[in-house]
């Protein structure tokens, strides 16, 4: 629980610290979030709070763009949000802000495993911690839409633990 | 900008469609001590060579697929008697079957047929049941099952569950392109009839008490939503439709109420829906994970799959309101629950070890056994006699049914060509 609330403070101070730097500094790609691929494991990675300290490309087009990372992945059974996935969402949060006519659905999903129902109802939770944090940074609730597929759609094929880290995820779909 | 909701969703209902491939059916695990029982192809006087149907073949598949009965292969059969006047026991006794089923089907003046069997006592060497059944071409696999439905009922005890159907989704195409089907078949896998195809998840089917409706889960819209839906003709209609989950709907024993999980108010917490106007009564509250509501077939309890206790496990709560009853124990894993039509047994997705397998729990001694192997086994079905729990399983990496009987013992494999299956739903008995 304590674990948590930490983070979740420093989600607030990210959120506190982007939009401060975001007034002065316009140019494009001043930031450079890591790549953290398509199947980013959570928990293992320290970045900072600090690390990803400000955004100023408003491009959802732009690869470079931590705005191009979509996906937030997840531990088995669980929906925390792991400190790679409250960055990148203080960024999606960001952009939000500044485009509240822009709309966002997050989409949860699960691996195959257990029951189907029980899935859906991760998959909402999931959703719904991604949809908290953007709210918690500023995004109108009028600007998310949630749902949940639970396992109904896969994003890897097979009944392997590479594939089920994959499928374990939120996506946020603008 | 809202691209999503400007696609287009083709949802095509085929009403009594075209068949499509039927389930092959496989026994996967046979029983020692089943009973021998000899069935003599059908005698056949009509216009053609041969009856539309070898009801024989229907029958004997039948019976070996409950894993009770053994049949004597066909180029065992000493003899091909059409009625009891032709019986010679003493022959049969030498064959070792302890039961003979022998009939005929008559082709009528106007194109119908009639079908009679007879049912003996190899040993005691007595007539134990006959009928006639006067029936259409469309109707013979149906009388068929129901012969078997007579037969097993006499010499088990026990009334049979052949002549009735299941429900299931398929899925095939690519995960960017996917197909998702709703189906009707009999319970041997024959006469798939196509009842929903959509370009987005299918899920959650459930039989109306009467066997005329099917309650489903459908995202066509992009969201969950709940159907139900008349099986012949294909009219439906859209129950529940709020904001956040709509899912895992389960008929009350009389068909006039709905259990749910709906999430409207911020968390998935369990309904009860009234059919008929709407009325909606919440059953469950907390942050936890509440779902998966079925009824007890007294209708006076609703068993859910809650994570309350900090992982998935069945519990149990007064239909009215009140307070719920945790009732599995054993491991970190019980979700997905199934109730026996009597009651006394909980069917469920049991975790252990990263295994998901179909656990039987006997609320009468309280002891939970696991009766399959899989590591992916999910949604459990009771049959409306109880004997057999149909579910899906794996083979490789294709989704495809099973069933085993409720002591474990026996088990088949119900498979498609190509594709996937999944979700299987035993439907009540017939009418």
């Amino acid at each position: 629980m304590k674990c948590k609330l930490n983070r979740l403070l420093a989600v607030l101070l990210i959120a506190t610290v982007a939009g401060c730097s975001t007034t002065g500094d316009k140019q494009d790609g001043s930031v450079s979030i890591e790549d953290r691929g398509t199947a980013a494991d959570g928990g293992a990675m320290a970045s900072g709070a600090a690390g990803g300290s400000s955004f100023s490309s408003y491009s959802l087009d732009d690869p470079n763009s931590s705005l191009s990372q979509r996906v937030i992945y997840f531990e088995y059974d669980s929906a925390e949000i792991t400190m790679d996935g409250q960055d990148l969402l203080v960024q999606h949060a960001g952009y939000l802000v500044a485009n509240p006519d822009v709309h966002i659905t997050l989409e949860g999903n699960t691996d195959e495993r257990g029951s189907r129902e029980y899935n859906i109802a991760l998959g909402d939770r999931r959703a719904l911690s991604v949809q908290r944090i953007l709210e918690l940074n500023g995004v109108a609730p009028e600007q998310i839409t949630v749902v949940s597929y639970g396992e109904e759609k896969p994003a890897a094929e097979g009944n392997s633990d590479a594939a089920w880290r994959l499928n374990r995820r939120v996506e946020l779909l603008y | 900008m809202n691209n999503y909701y400007r696609l287009m969703i083709f949802v095509l209902l085929l009403v009594s469609g075209t068949a499509r491939a039927a389930l092959t059916i496989e026994i996967t695990q046979g029983v020692e001590g089943a009973t021998p029982i000899a069935v003599v192809p059908f005698g056949w006087n009509g216009n053609t060579a041969a009856a539309p149907e070898n009801i024989a073949a229907i029958i004997t598949a039948d019976l070996n697929r409950s894993g009770r009965f053994e049949s004597l292969p066909d180029h065992d059969l000493i003899a091909h008697p059409t009625e009891g006047a032709q019986v010679q026991f003493q022959n049969w006794r030498m064959v070792k079957v302890d039961d003979l089923v022998i009939g005929k089907v008559t082709e009528t003046a106007d194109g119908n047929f009639t079908v009679q069997f007879e049912l003996y006592d190899v040993y005691g060497g007595k007539q134990l049941t006959s009928a006639v059944y006067p029936t259409s071409r469309a109707d013979l696999r149906r009388v068929s099952h129901h012969i078997s439905d007579v037969i097993y009922e006499k010499l088990t005890g026990l009334r049979g569950a052949f002549n009735t159907q299941i429900a299931y989704v398929t899925t095939s195409g690519t995960p960017n392109n996917k197909t998702y089907t709703l189906l009707v078949a009999d319970s041997d896998g024959y006469n798939p009839q196509t009842i929903l195809t959509s370009d987005q998840p299918l899920m959650s089917p459930s039989w109306s008490p009467d066997g005329r409706q099917i309650a489903y889960v459908s995202f066509e819209n992009k969201l969950a939503e709940i159907y139900i839906q008349e099986v012949t003709t294909g009219s439906r209609r859209k129950l529940a439709a709020f904001k956040g989950i709509n899912g895992a709907p389960s008929w009350s024993p009389d068909g006039r109420q709905l259990a749910l999980t709906l999430s409207r108010d911020g968390n998935p917490e369990i309904y009860v829906m009234d059919v008929a106007n709407g009325a909606l009564r919440r059953l469950t509250n907390g942050a936890a994970i509440d779902t998966e509501p079925v009824w007890t077939p007294d209708s006076q309890s609703i068993i859910f799959t809650s994570d309350r206790g900090g992982s998935a496990q069945l519990y149990r709560i007064p239909a009215r309101g009140g307070k719920a009853a945790r009732l599995t124990f054993d491991g970190k894993y019980n979700a997905g629950a199934d109730i026996s039509p009597d009651g006394r047994k909980i069917a469920m997705v049991h975790g252990n070890g990263g295994n998901y397998r179909i656990a039987v729990l006997d609320l009468d001694s309280g002891l939970q056994r696991v009766l399959t192997d899989g590591p992916l086994d999910e949604s459990p079905s009771f049959s409306p006699n109880g004997s057999m729990i149909i579910y899906a399983t794996r083979a490789g990496n294709r989704e495809v049914l099973s069933a085993v009987s409720v002591d474990g013992r026996f088990r088949q494999r119900l498979s498609l060509q190509a594709g996937n299956v999944r979700e299987p739903v035993w439907s009540p008995f017939g009418k």
